[in-house]
């Protein structure tokens, strides 16, 4: 194929010490984070719990997971560079009585073994835990590991659970909540030095339900995952222009809790913004404002979401900030709405 | 480029020391890379590029080039530094590797990099899409081959498999499928993830012409792209390419985490000179 993707002619006396390497970091400076939150909660659930076993597909420190592995290393299985084959064995644990939580990359599960998951696992509603990190637009590497489709993906299969958390708090209770729920369940999954938001927040995951996690008066923010760490961050940056933001974090996608956001939305005067860190195809934007029509609620509504196209390569803040998912980026996108 | 004459290896260390060297001054750059790959690799490159395919420096697109195919994304910074050796990209290219707005992005894609044929990354695609290609190049009735580098990880994926038996089954005798067995991927030993052993007699059972080689030895690699040239059947052929991860790094070699890996600052004019030293040798 030709190469069309024009740049600026390389200028060696200026090196860029942007990188686009597959791990990249959004956490803010000074921010609070724990490591691994899932890999550590799995860890003090499988104590508690002899069915839990982890699966991977080469990506045991990519996923966090080898912090199970270490700790279990008999209940731990490597399938190897092999996601189809990782679902597929993974339905065969859970037909003999295990919770299995597999874990691979989001674009992997989502578009690769797509099929097993649906069949293999979901047809049946099989309690397998699949659990994926690099959701959306959280790394650099360019397309081929940027899952800007999984949920859109991943909301479309029937009895499948959908959840987008927020932060290591939200991680940690997830794990003992999906691995309850009977059914299978996708998580998508911030690993490393994961930021620590929601315990200012009083907060607690419930499977299912949104939470109102502050109050305002001009603006709606209804989002998910790490684009409610955003939208909290940017609300309380608009409140020095006076303007009032209202974050409702709706961190389970399927099922949406549509009288939640039904609740929040009605109140009237009030800009609702669906922020997602997902295309504005299919994602949580589209799911809402479903919702709302279904209701007959027509507020103003505007969506923070990526592009329907295959994203860049580069480092991760300045992607952000080019796709106007940067806390900077939701604040100017907001002051010209309104 | 035309071949080089047989017996003459010295041009090729030359360009295999000037491949390693270009890695190595890329993963300056970012302090850390996919390095231990591109210096094992680096003695296949020199010659595909410099023995193997037919390519032309001032017209990358030339419609009688011989096409390599990198599946594995991650080896960029290997193709790129022998791109750079061939001319198709410039020494300049060199500190924009990884960066914003790069024609150097630290995963191959096509739209990005001028030699860089397919965009790799989501490891078992590659082959598939040799096979498409060999079948157009036979529509086209054209002599050019499809060389496609893949990975002893990348077999773990299902998809290989059918593209292998799909090659065979259409007499793909201008595909040559090269596999890097370093035995490492990310979670660690490859023969420890799920072995794709005995290699040998698993492409020779899905019908491919199958020569193993010590990958880092550059008369073994000449003899067997030779031979897979001139094999008379119409079968596909693959070279599996047993490697040393670092090679031609004495330091880096006998480092055990090296899938991505961090080198030190100061280490990387260490690793140029015991690289340099080791070719005076």
């Amino acid at each position: 194929m030709k190469h069309t993707r024009q740049f600026p002619a390389p200028d060696p006396s200026r090196p860029r010490r942007s990188t686009s390497a597959m791990i990249a970091s959004f956490v803010a400076e000074g921010q609070k984070t724990r490591l691994a939150p899932f890999g550590h909660a799995l860890v003090a659930l499988a104590r508690e719990r002899p069915a839990i076993v982890g699966m991977t597909a080469d990506l045991s420190k990519y996923t966090d997971l080898y912090v199970f592995a270490q700790a279990f290393p008999e209940r731990f299985y490597q399938m190897g560079m092999a996601e189809q084959l990782l679902m597929g064995a993974a339905a065969g644990m859970a037909r003999e009585g295990f919770i299995p939580f597999a874990t691979t990359y989001a674009v992997f599960a989502s578009r690769r073994a797509y099929d097993f998951i649906c069949m293999a696992i979901a047809e049946e509603s099989l309690p397998v835990k699949i659990v994926c990190a690099l959701p959306g637009l959280t790394t650099g590497y360019g397309p081929s590991h940027q899952a800007t489709d999984d949920l859109a993906i991943m909301r479309a299969m029937p009895n499948l659970t959908v959840i987008d958390p927020c932060d290591a708090l939200e991680i940690e209770q997830a794990v003992s909540v999906i691995a309850d729920h009977p059914g299978p369940v996708y998580m998508r999954l911030l690993r490393g030095q994961v930021p620590l938001v929601l315990d200012d927040y009083n907060y607690r995951f419930q499977l299912g339900k949104a939470a109102m996690l502050r109050e305002g008066r001009e603006v709606l923010f209804i989002s998910s995952g790490l684009m409610t760490m955003r939208a909290l961050e940017a609300a309380k940056a608009l409140e020095a222009d006076a303007i009032g933001c209202a974050v409702l974090h709706v961190a389970t996608l399927k099922p949406l809790d549509e009288a939640a956001i039904l609740a929040a939305a009605a109140k009237p005067g009030r800009l609702v913004v669906v922020a997602e860190n997902h295309s504005v195809i299919g994602g949580l934007g589209e799911a809402v404002a479903a919702a709302l029509m279904r209701a007959g609620l027509h507020p103003a509504f505007r969506q923070i979401a990526l592009p329907d196209a295959f994203l860049d390569a580069g480092a991760l803040p300045t992607l952000h900030d080019r796709y106007g998912i940067s806390t900077e980026a939701i604040c100017s996108q907001i002051k010209g709405w309104l | 480029m035309t071949p080089t004459p047989h017996g003459d290896n010295r041009q090729l260390e030359q360009r295999a020391h000037a491949i390693r060297r270009n890695a190595l001054m890329m993963g300056k750059v970012q302090g850390q890379g996919y390095i231990a790959q591109a210096l094992d690799i680096a003695d296949v490159l020199a010659v595909s590029y410099f023995h193997a395919m037919n390519w032309r420096a001032d017209d990358p697109q030339w419609e009688g080039r011989d096409r390599f195919f990198l599946s594995i994304g991650h080896y960029a910074i290997a193709l790129y530094a022998a791109l750079i050796e061939a001319g198709i990209l410039t020494p300049a290219h060199i500190e924009t590797y990884g960066g914003d707005d790069s024609h150097l992005p630290m995963s191959g894609m096509a739209a990005y990099t001028p030699g860089m044929e397919i965009t790799g990354g989501s490891l078992g695609q590659g082959l598939s899409v040799a096979v498409g290609a060999c079948l157009g190049l036979k529509r086209k009735g054209s002599k050019s081959r499809v060389f496609n580098l893949l990975s002893d990880g990348e077999l773990g994926e299902g998809s290989t498999w059918e593209a292998a038996m799909s090659a065979a089954h259409w007499q793909l005798d201008n595909l040559v499928a090269i596999v890097d067995n370093n035995n490492q991927q990310a979670d660690g030993a490859s023969r420890q993830m799920l072995s794709s052993e005995p290699l040998h007699e698993k492409w020779q059972a899905f019908g491919w012409f199958t020569q193993r080689v010590n990958g880092n030895d550059l008369a073994e690699l000449v003899a067997a792209f030779d031979a897979a040239r001139a094999h008379p059947e119409p079968v596909p052929r693959v070279i599996i390419c047993d490697t040393k991860m670092g090679r031609g790094v004495s330091f880096l070699e006998a480092r055990e985490r090296n899938h991505f890996m961090r080198v030190d600052a100061d280490e990387w004019d260490k690793a140029l000179a015991d690289l340099d030293e080791g070719a005076r040798r």
